[in-house]
């Protein structure tokens, strides 16, 4: 019931000659120029299918361990209308946890293994969700910016080159949207509130502002992984582009709102038609991806205790689901 | 100690203060319970379990809306759903004890859910012939919600129930525990007994042997006991708590409590 044993899937091409995986290759490689989708059966080089189970898994554990800061504020939502809008959002998170792992179990690794790789700290996930709720505006900054910076991400990921992720983004990308505009509305009604009101969507801007713009990963020049990604469509724009225009959509809505952007250099720049923003602490980025942030012990923790206390609930359902199996042989 | 519906916010009219008391029982029930499950979010045993949860909470919180809404306009007195979730203290909460039980390992939560969700399918199938129109239309969306929401809670209770010795042993310790909370459900007082005889609700009597019935199919096929009966019995839908509704209380109407006017 949690696990699905595709471990062996697509280890039959090992025994190629050189000849012949360059032929494959070529092959390959001229799908994806015709903008032709790679499917599961389809042959892939290794390093192709390592890179996606890679991305998608991290993209997956995002999402979930996402859930822990917003989830934090359902039992404290303010009215009955967020409560039941936020239970909604955090659930859709974790409905795109599970269309994610779906998606990298067609790439031969199981969501058990995943979640194993998860919660022994080995694999990544956003650094975002590392930073603390303190208040009921960081709900708001969340969906406006985290979601906003997500969509960003993610529509080009629609027109991946590898199908199943292509079609999750699809779906998720619509939601995403939503989530995007909720948010934007609990900031919008904070703004517009009382003086303590707008002081709390004003601090939670100032907090969530630069660890959003982390959210694209590190500059162009010293990502690793963009060049082979863009000839393999799994990418299509680079970190850097990804981030202006992230800043280019939202800084107009930051003025909507009439909140400062907390970057004294930002400034429009006629030549460029593009905002201009000042430097990012990527000191501060390695070192939340390097688990210091402020709360990547708690949220590993609290996964871990959730899965560990679930065991016995799991053990339950495949004892219980065995009896029957049993009994039902026995009433044949 | 116990309130009766003549005393209730000193109406004049005797059926519409007890229709009102009946409101917000149904009310306070789906929204206390919606809360709790809300706190599992995240931390459930499995993501599939994380999403089930969370649409039961959907609509249990959604029934409270309806329901808290009418008791405004019942009560007349301009309070909004809102007012009166985040606005009331505990004495003036009539949910059942039973939900504002802490949620306890996920056996807990599920024996917890059942023994609610059989008497809310019950209540609510009822209800959909009440006399009164409104209470007929809210159950008639809830009585939907609450089939699917039994399917869960029975399902799993049978999973735990007849899965390891362990689970077996949990759910078992649970349902003891939690069963003194039962009484309520289907104990009469003249609320209940005013209302059933005006045809708005249910007599409790009649809806009784129905819960059992339901509740003994289950524990049969989850090789489970039912606890026997108890000496105490809770009753929360007349406004006596255990200690946990102030704690959950706190958490809830924190925002509201904290910036009183605010709009969110
Ligand atoms: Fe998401
Ligand atoms: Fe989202």
């Amino acid at each position: 019931m949690y696990t699905q044993g595709l471990d062996s899937l697509g280890k039959d091409c090992l025994g190629d000659s050189a000849a012949e995986s360059a032929a494959l290759e070529a092959r390959f490689q001229a799908k994806i120029d015709a903008e032709e989708k790679i499917e599961p059966k389809d042959w892939m080089p290794e390093a192709y299918r390592r890179t996606l189970i890679r991305q998608i898994s991290q993209h997956a554990h995002s999402e979930v361990i996402g859930m822990l800061p917003e989830g934090n504020w359902i039992t404290r939502a303010p009215t009955l209308r967020r409560k039941a809008v936020l239970i909604a959002k955090v659930q859709d998170e974790g409905g795109h946890g599970m269309y994610l792992y779906s998606a990298a179990e067609t790439l031969g690794i199981s969501r058990d293994q995943m979640m194993q790789q998860l919660l022994s700290g080995a694999a990544k996930y956003s650094s975002i969700f590392n930073y603390p709720t303190l208040t009921w505006a960081d709900v708001g900054a969340i969906g406006w910016l985290v979601d906003g910076a997500a969509i960003m991400n993610q529509i080009p990921l629609c027109r991946c080159s590898y199908g199943p992720y292509a079609r999750a983004m699809v779906r998720i990308c619509r939601e995403e949207s939503f989530h995007q505009r909720q948010g934007f509305e609990i900031m919008l009604t904070l703004a517009r509130g009382t003086p303590e009101q707008k002081r709390m969507a004003q601090d939670a801007l100032d907090r969530w502002w630069w660890p959003a713009l982390m959210m694209f990963g590190p500059p162009d020049a010293q990502s690793k992984h963009t060049a082979q990604s863009m000839r393999w469509k799994i990418k299509r724009f680079t970190n850097d582009e990804l981030r202006q225009k992230f800043v280019d959509v939202t800084v107009p809505q930051a003025e909507y709102l009439g909140l400062k952007i907390p970057d004294p250099e930002l400034r429009w720049d006629e030549e460029t038609q593009h905002y201009r923003f000042g430097p990012i602490d990527w000191g501060e980025f390695e070192r939340v991806l390097a688990g210091h942030g402020p709360c990547n012990r708690e949220r590993l923790e609290a996964r871990r205790r959730a899965w560990e206390e679930g065991a016995w609930v799991r053990e339950a359902a495949i004892a219980h689901a065995g009896k029957r199996g049993q009994r039902g042989v026995q009433a044949a | 100690m116990t309130r009766t519906a003549a005393t209730v916010e000193g109406a004049a009219d005797p059926v519409r203060a007890a229709l009102l008391r009946y409101v917000l029982r149904l009310g306070d029930t789906s929204l206390v319970l919606g809360q709790r499950l809300g706190e599992w979010i995240g931390h459930a045993p499995a993501l599939e379990e994380d999403l089930g949860l969370a649409n039961i909470a959907l609509d249990l919180i959604g029934q409270a809306r309806l329901l808290l809404t009418y008791a405004g306009e019942i009560e007349g007195r301009g309070r909004d759903e809102d007012a009166l979730a985040f606005l009331r203290d505990g004495s003036d909460f009539f949910n059942l004890t039973l939900v504002e039980q802490p949620n306890g390992d996920f056996g807990r939560t599920i024996v917890r859910q059942l023994l609610v969700d059989a008497w809310q399918l019950e209540v609510y199938e009822a209800l959909c012939a009440s006399t009164d129109r409104r209470l007929a239309e809210i159950a008639a969306k809830a009585v939907k919600e609450t089939r699917y929401h039994l399917r869960y809670s029975a399902g799993w209770t049978v999973r735990l129930g007849d899965g390891t010795e362990e689970s077996h042993r949990r759910v078992q310790t649970a349902l003891d525990e939690l069963w003194p909370f039962t009484v309520e459900l289907v104990t009469a007082d003249e609320i209940d007994a005013l209302l059933a005889s005006r045809g708005i609700a249910p007599p409790l009597e009649e809806l009784a042997p129905r819960w059992n019935a339901r509740i003994d199919e289950v524990l049969r096929e989850a090789t489970l006991q039912r606890p026997a009966d108890v000496p105490y019995a809770w009753f929360g839908k007349q406004g006596v708590h255990s200690e946990h509704l102030g704690y959950l209380l706190a958490e809830m109407q924190f925002l509201q409590r904290a910036y009183p006017g605010a709009r969110w």
